[in-house]
């Protein structure tokens, strides 16, 4: 029907208009009550910052749109908008309100919807992280009062720490931490590190060789013309690079399984902080991280949340669209395969470096979907 | 009643190699003798309507049902045509028109080896370039998820409706996804297929549309002409438009 919309039949119109309004309305005080000004960004953003940061994947995520003017996209979510915004006007500290539509193109074949709402809150603010982050789930907490959903956290920042305290180069590092959002891909590249490691040693030896020996330029101008932008000093620096690859030991089947049993904990938070505390004894590098996730925890417990209960699992938040790089969190809505996570949220300080041009400021937030959220409780009073 | 409508490429060996496998079958297809019209005839069997189009356009077609049977590339159903298999089926590959939809790179990168090279590649370009890795090509939802099934990031596709093997060499692309049959046009552009970057091999398909109105007199001249199609076909001597 015309007047159906995400998850919700009938509310373009009407009573089911006017309910969901009222709930939108709802939202919006809380989150005023939270210290948050009401914002409201543009709806069409420009592509080339998407592309930049998400790649031509969201090609396959986000609407285009295009003019005279260029090529735009219908916004796929709030935060890169609200984090444009910001970068471009706001004074620290800041926190947001807004409520509006997005735009998702989904798997071909696929009924979930394209159109939905999201209202959200978002926190800009240096200072002290962990009262930030239980400051943004208290208060979605708060608004989904009396819904039945069950919350999930996760921390990316524990999962990018295991990577920072592997003792391998800084090139795997790299590689893994720019993965970590593809776990099929992340696992290859651990395979690749590791038991592959002496086979692309010796398929590389002969280049290598060429290299030490300068014999490199002829090796590629013997295999064809130099075309493209990429050049033949990137291929010298990239063989350069591999060289240091061959030399490094291989990832041990230790070090793979330690960091595997970091990214795999699922428990309880009071019991996966043991856990950590745990494999922090064979990975001192992971120690920060963990100190980070105790106080947290802290200050979800002093925000008036039972935090040891509440659910973790440590793949949380790994194949999101957002650019998360710390607490993450969700509230789902058990036995309602029909419906999307009710809430989302997360930290996101390296997408604003990203936007600012590396002038970034700590970031978390959080969205609720407000038709997910009528059609759960709906029949519900 | 309804003819059932039978999509056909409107010119080139395409449409010279399908007529050929329907006369091997014992059905005539030509042109409308008012040769500038895209329509034709069909002989030695009833109900079918010839339309002419290019190849191009008849996954659109099919998808849509104002075709029920087409002759085109899989490589472009599965382009053109999202959930394809939804969408239609595959009633016969035809044994010609076969091409393979490669990812090709600059001969000279002698540092890259596989998909996974490409995308440490694609990081490192855009790290000293400031500029996403360009790759050129027609097959835009082709080569995003097989890049996405490789993950290969940092890259940006950049359209190619033709000539795409040249891209690189003209100075508008990095690297191409292109279509090859013996890969020696990539060769001789100095471009080099890389060994895990297989997309699909493409031949020249009959298709279904599941779409479109399969009334009962359509799905009896679908199983007349399935009938036609089971039999061993008979050597044929060239046939014309």
């Amino acid at each position: 029907m015309v007047s159906d919309r995400a998850y919700l039949k009938g509310a373009r119109v009407g009573a089911g208009l006017e309910r969901l309004r009222a709930e939108v309305a709802r939202l919006l005080d809380i989150f005023r009550s939270g210290g948050a000004v009401l914002v409201e960004p543009e709806a069409l953003q420009p592509a080339e910052v998407l592309l930049d940061l998400y790649g031509e994947e969201i090609r396959a995520r986000a609407f285009m749109a295009s003019d005279d003017r260029g090529e735009m996209m219908l916004r796929p979510d709030f935060t890169v908008p609200i984090v444009r915004l910001h970068m471009d006007s706001g004074a620290e500290p800041a926190r947001y309100a807004y409520c509006g539509p997005v735009w998702r193109k989904q798997e071909a074949g696929s009924k979930r919807a394209r159109e939905y709402l999201q209202a959200g809150f978002e926190v800009f603010e240096s200072g002290d992280p962990a009262r930030s982050d239980a400051e943004v789930m208290a208060l979605i907490a708060r608004a989904l009062d009396g819904a039945p959903v069950d919350f999930v956290t996760g921390d990316m920042g524990l999962v990018l720490a295991a990577i920072d305290a592997l003792a391998t180069n800084p090139a795997r590092k790299a590689a893994l931490r720019r993965h970590v959002w593809r776990p099929a891909k992340f696992h290859a590249l651990l395979r690749r590190y590791g038991v592959e490691h002496a086979g692309l040693v010796e398929r590389r030896a002969a280049m290598i060789l060429a290299r030490d020996e300068g014999r490199l330029p002829a090796m590629a101008a013997a295999a064809g013309p130099a075309i493209g932008l990429r050049t033949l000093e990137d291929i010298d620096w990239r063989a350069g690079r591999l060289a240091i690859e061959a030399a490094t030991p291989a990832l041990s089947a230790g070090e793979v399984d330690l960091l595997e049993a970091v990214l795999g904990v699922e428990a309880p938070s009071g019991a996966a902080l043991d856990r950590y505390r745990d494999l922090s004894a064979g990975m001192p590098g992971l120690r920060a991280a963990v100190d980070r996730f105790a106080a947290r925890l802290d200050a979800l417990e002093a925000a008036g949340l039972d935090a040891a209960a509440l659910p973790f699992q440590a793949s949380f938040g790994r194949t999101a669209l957002e650019y998360y790089d710390g607490f993450v969190f969700g509230a789902v809505a058990p036995g309602r395969p029909d419906l999307p996570a009710i809430a989302n949220g997360g930290r996101y300080d390296a997408l604003t470096r990203v936007l600012g041009r590396g002038r970034g400021i700590p970031a978390v937030g959080a969205i609720i979907r407000p038709e997910a959220l009528v059609a759960l409780t709906e029949g519900m009073e | 009643m309804t003819a059932l409508k039978l999509g056909v490429p409107s010119k080139g060996r395409l449409q010279d190699a399908t007529i050929d496998w329907f006369a091997a079958r014992g059905i005539r297809l030509s042109r409308s003798s008012q040769g500038r019209e895209y329509a034709g005839r069909v002989e030695g069997i009833d109900g079918i309507e010839l339309v002419l189009l290019s190849a191009g356009e008849i996954p659109r077609e099919l998808a849509a049902g104002r075709l029920h049977l087409g002759v085109t590339g899989q490589d472009v159903v599965r382009e053109q045509i999202p959930a394809w298999e939804s969408q239609v089926e595959e009633i016969a590959e035809m044994g010609f028109g076969f091409a393979d939809l490669v990812v090709a790179v600059p001969a000279f990168w002698i540092d890259v080896e596989d998909m996974a090279d490409l995308d440490s590649v694609a990081a490192e370009f855009r790290a000293r370039h400031g500029q996403r890795l360009r790759v050129a090509t027609k097959y835009h939802a082709l080569a995003r998820a097989f890049f996405r099934r490789h993950g290969v990031a940092d890259y940006r596709l950049v359209d190619s409706q033709g000539a795409t093997e040249g891209t690189v060499k003209n100075g508008t692309a990095e690297a191409v996804v292109d279509i090859t049959s013996t890969g020696s046009t990539l060769r001789d552009n100095h471009l080099r297929v890389l060994p895990d970057g297989l997309i699909l091999r493409s031949q020249a398909t009959l298709f279904a549309a599941r779409n479109a109105p399969w009334d009962e007199e359509a799905r009896g001249t679908r199983a007349e002409l399935a009938a036609r199609l089971a039999r061993a076909p008979a050597p044929v001597a060239g046939g014309s438009a």
